[in-house]
């Protein structure tokens, strides 16, 4: 079996929304991947139904080699959920909530109690595993989060925003707890608001926008989806600014009026700049500068997503081939 | 940890079922146990309040209630209890909602555990808080001149009473837990639980009150349950008021058990 998780086809409406609209999304085993999308985008919901906390409209998934709605008993014992909200008892000891769930996992006390140290100690937290979890920071309680999630030896691990709301520093390490658990062999699907998050961690990023997959590749294949780089223009007043984006018309990446700024896809070559720069300014009065970059994450996903950091379901089709006119730094 | 991703966990089998759920019931009941011991605040409200209130009906308004029993506490003690372990199931509402708004729910049952065994967990608790505030109700009772005549087997069937009422009102106060949003909201399932035992013969003989009221106490749940408890507690026969709370219980916790299965469902999905 060497796809861990295996969906087609998933639909998924709330009263009127349809949060997802036909998701296909297949994970080869022990890799890590992830689900990149805005807030609001269906990532949880998407989550829910793989981990079989809700069912899908329609479609088909399969995790662990389980279906998600007939044999819900053999995902939930491949699996764990870490949820986007801390699910942990404020008022046990971290080494207390980990028993518990060691429990419910099907352990022994006696069984519990070494499982319960050995991730403790695994996590960094033995110190204060005699401490209430309602007194552990943000970062403490997001480790223990996720180490409750391994009482049970699980095949495939699903993180629902791992790191959203941490600071920088328990961001990074968070990211080298989540490398080292897919190190340890087991599948990781993880969703995330963040490109450089997805870029850092995952062996394949899912962009899902508007309830579906918009693209689907390594973070190199992505990038290189958007030309492999990016030319930021300045223009040289708000004259030239408005003519320059004109002539781009959908093939500008961002806009920024306020710095007359403008930023095309390319691939980086002297000549394809030299031929851009000819064909949108052949007086050399219109562009003051211009800076080549390697395309970054956030390219892709505004290029992808038309830059929307809430998005309306509607509309999608003609957003995902081209690229949205002005557009918001996400 | 390979091994496991090639392999396929075999499919769940119906032997394996039960055991499962009564170990993770049984799980499930430590940790609500340990959660409300915790609790410190909730917890000295629920033995503190109805001490007080002991106190206060048995010496300031004891002395102008005409009762059929010699001392005013030996009559007002089957009330104030039922107003204490009322109160104090009622908090099984707030603990349930709480739950239900933490993403701990998802987690459990992912992990395959039966929404049953969350609830019960929590009912289980709400026994043994029940428990412990009845011991202290009981202590000061005695303090202060209770003088029950029951022989042993009165009192432990005084105790079955006690158990079946609050095992049916702490079902019904997990209904109001997950029909509330907030946990604030839940909170006020307590007050109209408080509310029953005074509108019952807890405190007053029935024969006092006016007409409609009278009706009322004299055909709610509350009445039967004191009813049998004041009579096992002085060794009298308790007849048909048992058979009447009995039943009472009975339908309570049926129909809330179920409603709660429908409602979890509900919330989860
Ligand atoms: N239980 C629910 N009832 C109604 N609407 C919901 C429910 N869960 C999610 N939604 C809606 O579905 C959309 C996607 O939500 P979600 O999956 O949580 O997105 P994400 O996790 O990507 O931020 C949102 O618009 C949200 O309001
Ligand atoms: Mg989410």
């Amino acid at each position: 079996m060497d796809t861990a998780i295996d969906a087609v086809g998933l639909t998924k409406s709330y009263g009127a929304v349809r949060v997802l609209d036909g998701v296909d999304l297949a994970v080869r085993t022990g890799s890590v991947s992830a689900l990149l999308g805005p807030n609001g985008a269906g990532k949880t919901t998407m989550v829910r139904i793989l981990a079989t906390l809700s069912p899908p409209d329609s479609g088909r998934a399969k995790v662990a080699g389980y279906d998600v709605e007939r044999e819900r008993g053999g995902v939930r014992r491949s699996i764990s959920l870490t949820g986007q909200y801390a699910a942990l008892d404020d008022l046990q000891s971290g080494a207390e909530n980990l028993r518990m769930m060691a429990k419910l996992a099907g352990l022994g006390s006696r069984g519990a109690r070494v499982r319960a140290a050995e991730l403790l100690d695994r996590f960094d937290l033995a110190e204060a595993a005699g401490r209430r979890v309602g007194t552990y920071s943000g970062g403490m309680r997001r480790r223990l989060d996720i180490a409750a999630g391994l009482v049970g030896d699980p095949s495939v691990v699903f993180l629902d925003e791992p790191t959203t709301g941490l600071d920088v520093r328990s961001r990074q390490t968070m990211w080298s707890v989540i490398s080292e658990l897919a190190r340890s062999g087991v599948t990781v699907l993880l969703t995330t608001q963040y490109l450089e998050e997805a870029d850092r961690l995952a062996d394949r990023v899912a962009v899902l926008d508007g309830g579906r997959i918009v693209a689907e590749g390594t973070p190199a294949e992505l990038k290189q989806r958007v030309g492999g780089g990016r030319v930021d223009l300045t223009a040289s007043g708000p004259a030239a600014f408005g003519r320059l984006r004109a002539a781009l018309g959908p093939r500008a990446l961002h806009a920024d009026p306020a710095e007359h700024g403008l930023s095309v896809a390319t691939d980086g070559t002297a000549a394809e700049v030299r031929r851009l720069l000819q064909q949108l300014d052949p007086e050399c009065v219109l562009v003051e500068r211009f800076a080549v970059h390697e395309a970054s994450m956030d390219d892709v996903f505004i290029s992808l997503t038309g830059g929307t950091a809430a998005s309306d379901t509607d509309g999608l089709a003609s957003r995902t081939g081209g690229t949205g006119g002005e557009v918001a730094r996400v | 940890m390979s091994e496991l991703t090639d392999t396929r966990a075999p499919a769940p089998s119906r032997a394996g079922r039960l055991p499962s759920l009564l170990r993770d019931t049984v799980t499930m009941s430590q940790r609500s146990v340990r959660l409300t011991m915790r609790e410190i605040d909730g917890l000295l409200t629920a033995l503190i309040l109805p001490v007080l209130i002991m106190l206060v009906f048995v010496y300031l308004f004891g002395g102008a209630i005409r009762t059929p029993t010699e001392q005013y506490v030996d009559f007002v003690l089957p009330g104030v209890l039922l107003v204490c372990t009322g109160f104090v199931s009622a908090l099984t509402a707030t603990s349930v909602t709480r739950d239900m708004k933490e993403g701990i729910v998802d987690r459990f049952r992912s992990m395959g555990v039966a929404g049953g065994s969350l609830l019960t967990g929590h009912v289980v608790s709400s026994l043994v808080r029940c428990g412990c505030a009845s011991a202290l109700m009981l202590a000061t009772a005695f303090l202060i001149g209770f003088r029950p005549t029951a022989d042993a087997a009165g009192w432990i069937a005084a105790a079955g009473v006690l158990v079946m009422f609050v095992w049916a009102l702490s079902w019904l106060a997990a209904v109001f837990g997950l029909l509330a949003r907030t946990p604030e909201g839940a909170s006020g399932f307590s007050f109209v639980i408080m509310f029953l035992p005074y509108a019952s013969s807890g405190f007053v003989p029935v024969e006092t009150m006016p007409g409609w009221v009278r009706g009322f106490a004299e055909n709610q749940p509350v009445t039967p349950v004191i009813e049998t408890l004041r009579a096992l507690l002085h060794g009298a026969p308790a007849g048909a008021d048992a058979a009447v709370a009995a039943a009472w219980c009975a339908g309570v916790t049926a129909v809330s058990v179920v409603l709660a299965a429908v409602l979890f469902r509900r919330r989860t999905a």
